[in-house]
């Protein structure tokens, strides 16, 4: 009686049509036919939709979007197409591992991307690890490589601040000054730098004479800028989060355009902020890291432009349609490059289903050279197995007219350390 | 850098922080001061006013200046007439009831908070600032808009005082605040003064908002902090007292930047709780609040 009371009693006429419907959804597909099963790869993105990585999130989700669309033109994954299930972690560490919970309870999803705030991965690595789901992180923080998280968290799309800095630091010391200052946020990927980038500079004939952190909450920053003691010859800065633009800004209304020290800043303090903002005028000349170059440069690679196209950027790294809307465009290949190592290592494992994971994790553990392609367009990286993590090229830009200009590439091998930890040791 | 110059900094960076906690406590201290109302809202309409400037800035084509006068017109008036909506149909709906405002303007601020996050996203943008003034010390530059700001909000703490001590509007809302009864029985419309009172709070709060968005960036989640610093302001001065939110403004103010360069801003904040925490011990009715009978 209930049922007839909601109109739930299916006629005859409906059963038959739905059957025929169904029939030619199973149908439609052909490509993915070969597949033992049709149905498609559920992979779960954690996303920093808002939250102080909002612009990040924005850009990541568009970057996931394009990259899903090719690895579908192409057939998708063993044959069967691909669904990525975007959910919202507030770039917060108790909300990321709720959203891995749902991720692997709820959305029975195959495997986890995307995070790429260092405390969003500290704190939901271990869930993944409890709830055996390969997570890869497009996060820089040496914590992965450190030997920190499990055997179920890898960071094969991006390489980490220790390598990053390890690698540039010899640059800084020759070409801008031997007595740097530090100002770096007061969190994680803020450690991660003064851990890293301190010996890296001892190491290459230079000191860090200052370290001045900042607590993450912080919006206005010229309280600090007195610190910087005056024999100082480089000053570093990395800053995240939207509090950046006045950083940087003030950091030029106390200096102004007199004499000052040089500049080198890694672009997170700049990501997704055109350049030529009124305030930044400060920063012609000096000195940026680019994990891959927001302006399109001369000797770009030959899948450089297919690459732009696809995620919807122009030859200045702003939005194709809006060109108010600049991208995080020195991060944001991690996504794409991770999305097709997912692929890959689903097909090197014969990946069928959620039982296959352990499988999926040892086939990314058994890559090495990633080879310069559509598939890492940033440029050819090396994978270790052992530490999860994986090494490749950094840029070197310096502003010059308002843009971004490439003056130095490091080697791979400038920034390759001994291995901290041994994941494959330990136990799924 | 030597100490001369170090303090100089700190004591600007002290007055900015003063003067823009200042227009924002004494909006929080009137709307308490005459409705009894503790506007737990009062950081989203200063978050309102910043995301409202991020708008008008944007919409108007021309120099900068220009778009940022029209937001400082615009955007407090628009807040204001956001306040006055949400008194009308909530506050004076519950009767104007303590614990019951409480409540309603926690539900605002989260109304508030994801509205903005609906229609304006959670992108922290920039506002041009009017004019880019470089005032350069012998030891630093220092912007000349930040004490463009200070001079500004004197000035309309200025006009904010004259309207409450030398016109009608501020006679009637003072004897509002002393006995709404009897100021009714007078032929006091009690409930538009009440509505452009929380107007006028709110209002102060984003003329706050739009004159620091050039130096802090429009948020959604900007509003937290000058909530929180204006209720120790307003704590501190004693709940009511303008003179009073004046004083403790200029107080927290000054001791912010003053420790936040020479210390740590963590190390200022932890004192400026403690102090709340002194004044509420030793003089629970603030330092210069009457004590109520």
């Amino acid at each position: 009686m209930t049922s007839r009371l909601i109109g739930l009693t299916p006629s005859r006429r409906t059963v038959l049509g739905g059957l025929a419907a169904s029939g030619a959804a199973l149908a439609l597909p052909a490509r993915f036919a070969s597949a033992q099963s049709a149905a498609p790869i559920k992979l779960g993105f954690q996303l920093h939709r808002t939250g102080i990585g909002a612009a990040y999130g924005r850009w990541y989700e568009r970057t996931a979007q394009a990259a899903l669309k090719l690895v579908n033109e192409a057939g998708g994954i063993n044959g069967r197409p691909v669904e990525i299930l975007f959910e919202d972690d507030g770039t917060d560490p108790k909300r990321g591992a709720e959203v891995m919970e749902k991720f692997a309870s709820q959305s029975n999803c195959d495997a986890v991307f995307g995070a790429l705030f260092s405390h969003v991965v500290v704190g939901t690595a271990p869930r993944a690890g409890e709830l055996k789901m390969p997570y890869l992180v497009c996060s820089e923080g040496h914590h992965v490589a450190s030997g920190k998280m499990n055997r179920w968290t890898l960071q094969p799309g991006i390489t980490d601040v220790k390598s990053q800095v390890q690698a540039m630091a010899p640059w800084i010391s020759e070409t801008l000054g031997k007595k740097v200052t530090m100002i770096f946020p007061d969190y994680a990927f803020g450690h991660d730098h003064r851990d890293a980038f301190v010996p890296a500079i001892q190491a290459a004939g230079g000191e860090v004479i200052e370290q001045i952190a900042i607590p993450p909450t912080e919006t206005s920053f010229t309280r600090y800028l007195p610190r910087i003691p005056a024999e100082t010859e480089v000053i570093y800065h990395v800053m995240v989060g939207p509090a950046v633009l006045t950083f940087v800004k003030e950091l030029g209304e106390f200096y102004g355009s007199g004499d000052r020290p040089q500049i080198f800043g890694f672009i997170d303090s700049l990501e997704a902020v055109n350049i030529a903002s009124p305030g930044l005028e400060f920063l012609e000349g000096t000195h940026f890291w680019e994990g891959h170059c927001r302006y399109l440069q001369e000797d770009a690679g030959e899948h450089e432009a297919a690459y732009r196209a696809a995620v919807g950027v122009d030859d200045t790294g702003a939005s194709l349609s809006d060109a108010k809307d600049v991208s995080t465009y020195a991060h944001m290949f991690s996504v794409w490059e991770t999305l097709f190592i997912l692929k890959a290592g689903m097909e090197a494992a014969g990946y069928q289903g959620p039982a296959d994971r352990q499988k999926l994790v040892e086939a990314i553990e058994a890559m090495t050279d990633m080879p310069y392609g559509i598939e890492h367009p940033q440029g050819a990286k090396t994978f270790n197995g052992k530490t999860h993590q994986v090494f490749g090229l950094q840029y070197i830009s310096k502003v010059e007219g308002g843009k971004l200009v490439k003056v130095h590439t490091t080697a791979l091998e400038d920034g390759m350390y001994p291995d901290e930890a041994d994941y494959t040791a330990m136990s799924f | 850098m030597d100490f001369g110059p170090f303090l100089l900094l700190a004591l600007m960076e002290g007055l900015v922080t003063a003067a823009v906690l200042a227009l924002t406590a004494v909006g929080l201290a009137l709307v308490f001061g005459v409705m009894r109302v503790v506007n737990v809202a009062h950081g989203e309409f200063f978050m309102l006013g910043a995301v409202a400037a991020w708008f008008v800035t944007t919409w108007i084509p021309g120099p900068p200046a220009l778009g940022f006068i029209a937001a400082l017109v615009l955007c407090p008036l628009l807040v204001a007439s956001v306040a006055a909506l949400a008194d009308t149909l909530v506050l004076k709906r519950l009767n104007y009831d303590p614990d019951a405002t409480i409540v309603a303007t926690i539900g605002l601020l989260y109304i508030l908070q994801q509205a903005a996050l609906s229609l304006y996203g959670p992108d922290a943008r920039p506002v041009e600032a009017p004019f880019t003034l470089r005032v350069q010390f012998p030891w630093f530059g220092y912007s000349g808009y930040k004490l463009a700001v200070i001079a500004a909000a004197a000035v309309i703490l200025a006009g904010v005082w004259l309207l409450l001590a030398r016109t009608k509007i501020g006679l009637v809302m003072r004897a509002t605040q002393i006995d709404r009864e009897t100021a009714r029985a007078f032929g006091i419309n009690v409930d538009r003064v009440y509505a452009g009172v929380f107007a006028l709070g709110a209002g102060l709060a984003a003329v706050a908002a739009v004159l620091i968005v050039p130096i802090q960036q429009a948020h959604y989640l900007m509003g937290h902090d000058p909530l929180l610093l204006s209720f120790i302001v307003v704590i501190i001065g004693g709940l009511g007292s303008l003179r009073g939110t004046l004083v403790a403004a200029l107080l927290i103010g000054l001791s912010d930047g003053v420790i936040s360069v020479f210390f740590s801003p963590t190390l200022a904040k932890i004192l400026a709780t403690l102090f709340v925490a002194l004044v509420l011990v030793f003089r629970p009715q603030g330092l210069m609040g009457r004590r109520t009978a």
